[in-house]
């Protein structure tokens, strides 16, 4: 996931927020998936708009490979730039914080408050770096669980997310069936292809190659930035596609009339802009954390894990309406793999909706500004708002 | 309304689980969904038509209607609806025995080719025919099929198709007002709609 944040046209902004944190797992560890144990876990989250009073209009919301807690509005009147999907999430808008309660937490082993590689191992004062349990996507939902059983949330009116968000969608639909109403996963996959680990492999052995990464316990001096760098270079290739790069760079040269016959300046607009990029991100990510997320996507396997190898086995827990969404240009979780998701689910007889959106921006469109993506989730959202209240009235 | 959507609504019962092929903008799902609480899925190629019906609280799958008809379980749905596409199919009886595997009944619309307007087109301009029901131009239409109605019945035999019911509906002035048409309706007919199931079926 890149950073485009841009604001939403309509609609205004949910304001001030504030990070929370929220710990568990202090006497009972959290068992994860690799058979390993993990304890105490703190989610760092966040929550916009309020609960109801039958705790019927929660929508929880799943970050990215590399986002965090802070999904809309601002920490502080002076930042610049507002959370990561602020177009989406606010008043008036698809995800309305006036109608609903939304929550979006870091997922384990991120970097962004909640318990990671980068946090410290109570049991040896030192911060765990490759000691920390290998995480998968189901260890994160697991871990989003208790926060929603904290938070007092029986059932979530639906989850949304886009890309390892979507993973996460999509495992709670069937790990959680009865907690989940509806759930939104967009540009996404129910398992990673071949390129996209190749892609993922080759960004951790640039942070591994790095020497300062010094077998991941580097947190004493220097973080392996020029690793790090990298590995976020080779993910931004992936967020875009050969039209938007023919778009917005081209062959053009970057503050320069002729090629330099050199190495250390960058001589194309965009070898500085993943310059720029790989810079930015590393004075805001852990590299032992792109480790461990990395992985995660890399082995979730809804299929195996849920289905006995099987995508029909295994969305025939899943209970809840979906609507799936995909790019046309997104080559790292290209259509075909929507579809393959939505015949599994047609053949379990379950209500789905599905379109493929026409844009020319690769995988990272699910962030970008798109009228007919928002006008979907927010009427998608209304409709299973509308059975909530239906149920509710029922049990009265 | 479409006076044609109307009489289909007219067919199907309350509640009733339905598969509309080739939904467009879902126009006739959301009158269903509303007037008899169906519970309705669309199959819509075109993006802008899905994102709209989306955008109307329906179901929507964005596809081809034959790949995406194939992945329903036999029986899944009460009605499958074919309205005014027929004339696109490519493969017209495959796409009719999958309605009729995945539906317990079919229901199949199109324009009559066979009109008295139509002919009357023909026969005294030379020219190949341009209506309201099909208003293309010969090198701009998606119309790859002419049917008429008494071409569909004699398809139907041939097939194994049981007709459980069959209407044929003149829309003279304008989409919303019509009138069935009993006497000479291959003629008269300028839609006709036809209610499918399988042979050995019970009504």
């Amino acid at each position: 996931m890149s950073e485009y944040v841009e604001h939403s046209p309509s609609g205004t902004s949910v304001g001030r927020v504030e990070k929370q944190f929220f710990t568990f797992a202090a006497d009972e560890p959290l068992l994860v998936e690799s058979g390993r144990s993990l304890g105490p876990v703190t989610l760092a989250y966040e929550t916009y708009g309020r609960l109801n009073a039958s705790a019927t209009n929660a929508v929880l919301v799943l970050h990215a490979l590399t986002g965090d807690s802070h999904a809309a509005g601002y920490y502080e009147t002076s930042d610049s730039k507002p959370g990561w999907w602020d177009l989406m999430i606010g008043p008036g808008k698809p995800l309305d914080t006036d109608r609903y309660f939304i929550i979006c937490s870091n997922v384990v082993g991120g970097c962004m408050g909640t318990t990671g590689p980068a946090s410290v191992d109570p049991a040896t004062g030192r911060p765990y770096g490759l000691s920390f349990p290998v995480i998968t996507v189901g260890d994160m939902v697991q871990a989003q669980k208790c926060l929603i059983d904290h938070l007092g949330v029986g059932r979530l009116l639906s989850v949304v997310g886009g890309s390892m968000g979507g993973m996460q969608v999509l495992e709670w639909s069937v790990r959680y069936p009865d907690m989940v109403r509806s759930a939104v996963p967009l540009a996404t996959t129910t398992k990673h292809s071949a390129l996209a680990i190749a892609f993922n492999e080759v960004a951790r052995q640039a942070i591994m190659a790095d020497p300062a990464w010094n077998g991941g316990d580097y947190y004493d001096g220097e973080q392996p930035a020029h690793g790090l760098a990298v590995a976020r270079m080779i993910g931004h290739i992936t967020y875009l596609s050969d039209e938007a790069m023919r778009q917005k760079f081209d062959r053009r040269l970057q503050d320069r009339c002729e090629i330099s016959f050199a190495f250390e300046e960058a001589d194309f607009q965009v070898e500085s802009y993943l310059r720029y990029q790989g810079q930015k991100f590393v004075d805001r990510f852990d590299a032992n954390s792109f480790l461990y997320v990395t992985k995660a996507a890399d082995y979730f396997n809804l299929e195996s894990s849920h289905g006995c190898g099987s995508a029909v086995a295994a969305f025939a827990k899943a209970q809840c309406r979906f609507l799936v969404a995909s790019f046309s240009s997104d080559w790292l979780y290209p259509t075909y793999q929507s579809r393959a998701m939505v015949q599994a689910m047609k053949k379990n007889g379950l209500d789905v909706s599905f379109v493929e959106l026409e844009a020319k921006w690769g995988h990272d469109a699910f962030l970008l500004p798109n009228a007919r993506l928002s006008g979907m989730i927010a009427r998608f959202l209304d409709r299973a708002a509308a059975d909530a209240a239906k149920e509710d009235a029922r049990a009265l | 309304m479409r006076y044609d959507l109307s009489l289909i609504a007219s067919w199907i019962d309350p509640g009733a689980t339905v598969l509309d092929l080739g939904c467009g903008a879902g126009d006739l799902l959301h009158i269903l969904t509303v007037d008899k609480n169906v519970r309705g899925t669309g199959i819509e190629r075109e993006e802008e038509k899905v994102t709209r019906g989306i955008e109307k609280g329906l179901s929507i799958l964005h596809g081809d209607i034959i790949e995406e008809v194939a992945d329903y379980p036999d029986g899944h749905f009460d009605y499958v609806i074919l309205s005014q596409t027929l004339q696109q199919v490519f493969e017209p009886a495959v796409l009719i025995r999958e309605m009729l595997r995945v539906g317990r009944c079919g229901i199949v619309s199109f324009p009559n080719f066979a009109y008295y307007r139509i002919r009357g087109q023909l026969l005294f301009r030379g020219r190949a025919p341009v209506s309201r029901e099909l208003p293309y131009e010969w090198y701009d239409t998606p119309n790859i099929r002419v049917i008429t109605i008494r071409d569909f019945r004699r398809f139907c035999r041939k097939e194994g198709f049981v007709i459980a019911r069959e209407t044929a509906v003149s829309t003279p002035h304008h989409h919303e007002q019509g009138k069935m048409v009993t006497f000479l309706p291959n003629l008269r007919a300028s839609y006709g709609m036809f209610l499918l199931q399988r042979k050995g079926a019970q009504g």
